[in-house]
């Protein structure tokens, strides 16, 4: 499945290297990646394929979650079906 | 890719707007479950609901925790009871059955506890209908419609007056809950057979043996969006809740398909409707009063509900290969935050909703009224209420609760999506004489199409 993660919180070192270890860990494959700082706020949004992957859904979700509390900055996983069905036609 | 703009206006309409959607609902026809023998006939019911929707809980929550979208009720709908108990007589025993069973797949709402008499009764619609009162003070999730009238066939007076009397004796029943059973009974006229909301949902007779039919929300959504252009002309706002309405109906497209090929049930429709629950931020209220009314109820609010309800359709059409049920906006005065306000303040009049009702998608809906409005009066609101639908070729429906004991300016608390209702008042002049005729009021010159 093709999913989109959201990071989004306050920048701090390692936000990439820790959730892309994590992805890596996971045996997720990352097909694109987007980052910005706006004032402080961190926002990185990747797009990833989740096929290969031996976890749940459910696992990568609470995997990610577990990694935003480290970091202290909020991470969402989405199929990337929620978004082409409302800003593609 | 997508622009971090997409992705972040969709994550805000979901964090901070409140999109979701509304329900999942799963229709089960129920005709081969008939028998003479209503052991069997109870026994092939609870079986099909448990076999059918025995996963329906479980995907829903699955597609929820994927598209990080809130599904916030699983429901199921089947077909009209009166027909299915016809052959056994025993229609009280296939309420309990209906609502062990919904509680075993874990559903919240389970609706079809429904006859359709719009043009006259059989021997077993009467006394089917005998038994809704008990049927909702004895069940728990179990929903309950009538429709007593139709364009096609007119009005059936005698249902009409008989659904008075139903809706007064199902509040005595469940007087220490306020009259509760009353929010889980709907009287129609021009019921659709594959809508997804409650507490007037079933499955038609021509539909197939199962479906799913979404229904979707996000009064909130279009709130923000029309809080960005205050002063703007009409126009534009209708133009803006053609798009957003699009956006949400998208993903009530998307869920629906994903829960049809997961639960390998055929998609049914999806129920364009903007749908306000009590939180706020999620009112239609609000919406309206966006729109520049200084207090939804006021001179101006139906022709914004008019317009609200026209873009809503207008967007929601092309984001989704099948559109159906109610489609429309919502304007239940118990689960509108805005709207008990309103009515609350005086300016939201029971006679204001009624005008409301001409122009958007439902009826009178979640209207809390004093306990000791006489069953005729019921009846003549009810009697309103189908003229609109009838002559004008819509659905109208009438969800009234005569609080026992309660008196204008009171307040009836039933929790969770169902609310607060204050209670409102009725005119106070009888209709005694007029809903005493009976009979049938005939079908509008514009039924003859053929």
């Amino acid at each position: 499945m093709k999913a989109i993660v959201t990071v989004v919180g306050q920048d701090t070192v390692g936000i990439i290297a820790k959730v892309s270890t994590f992805l890596a860990e996971s045996k997720v494959n990352i097909l694109d990646i987007s980052q910005t700082i706006m004032g402080e706020t961190f926002t990185m949004i990747m797009m990833v394929d989740t096929s290969l992957s031996e976890k749940s859904f459910d696992e990568l979700n609470a995997g990610l979650n577990n990694v935003g509390e480290e970091l202290g900055v909020n991470i969402i996983i989405q199929n990337q079906k929620l978004f082409s069905a409302m800003h593609r036609i | 890719m997508f622009t971090s703009f997409e992705i972040g206006e969709t994550l805000e309409m979901i964090q901070k707007e409140h999109l979701d959607v509304r329900t999942i609902t799963m229709g089960i026809s129920l005709l081969d479950c008939m028998s003479g023998d209503s052991k069997i006939c109870a026994d092939n019911v609870y079986d099909k609901i448990c076999k059918k929707a025995e996963n329906l809980v479980k995907t829903g929550e699955e597609i929820e925790k994927e598209l990080g979208v809130p599904i916030i009720n699983k429901r199921i709908s089947v077909t009209p009871i009166s027909i299915i108990a016809s052959a056994s007589g025993n229609p009280l025993s296939l309420a309990k059955t209906l609502d062990k069973a919904a509680k075993n797949v874990g559903v919240n709402f389970l609706g079809g506890y429904s006859a359709l008499v719009q043009k006259g009764f059989s021997d077993a619609d009467l006394r089917f209908i005998d038994s809704i009162p008990e049927a909702l003070a004895t069940t728990d999730i179990v929903c309950s419609s009538v429709a007593v009238g139709s364009t096609k066939a007119g009005i059936n007076m005698d249902a009409v007056k008989k659904m008075g009397e139903i809706i007064k004796e199902t509040a005595r029943l469940t007087e220490k809950n306020d009259g509760f059973g009353c929010a889980k009974l709907v009287v129609f006229c021009n019921p659709v057979e594959d809508n997804p909301f409650m507490a007037g949902a079933f499955h038609g007779v021509s539909e197939s043996e199962t479906a799913i039919n979404v229904g979707v929300s996000g009064p909130g959504v279009v709130k923000c969006v029309l809080d960005k252009m205050q002063g703007q002309p009409i126009d534009r706002v209708a133009e803006a809740i053609k798009k957003t309405a699009f956006k949400i109906t998208r993903i009530g497209q998307l869920v629906a398909k994903e829960a049809s090929k997961r639960l390998n049930a055929p998609f049914g429709i999806v129920d364009l409707s903007l749908a306000p629950t009590p939180a706020v931020g999620d009112s239609v209220a609000r919406i309206l009063e966006a729109m520049g009314l200084e207090t939804c109820g006021t001179h101006g609010t139906t022709a914004a509900l008019a317009l609200l309800n026209d873009a809503v359709k207008k967007g929601g059409v092309m984001a989704s290969s099948n559109v159906g049920g109610l489609s429309g906006a919502f304007i239940p005065v118990s689960e509108d935050e805005g709207m008990i306000a309103a009515a609350r303040s005086g300016a939201l009049t029971l006679e204001k909703l009624e005008a409301m009702t001409c122009v958007c998608s439902v009826g009178l809906d979640m209207i809390c009224i004093p306990g000791d409005t006489p069953a005729s009066t019921i009846s003549a609101i009810i009697a309103d209420e189908a003229a609109i639908g009838m002559i004008n070729n819509k659905t109208t429906a009438v969800r009234l609760i005569p609080a026992p004991g309660k008196t204008v300016g009171d307040t009836v608390e039933f929790g969770g999506l169902l609310g607060t209702g204050p209670v409102m008042s009725v005119n106070k002049a009888s209709s005694e004489e007029f809903i005493a005729r009976g009979g049938r009021i005939p079908a509008p010159i514009h039924s003859l199409r053929n």
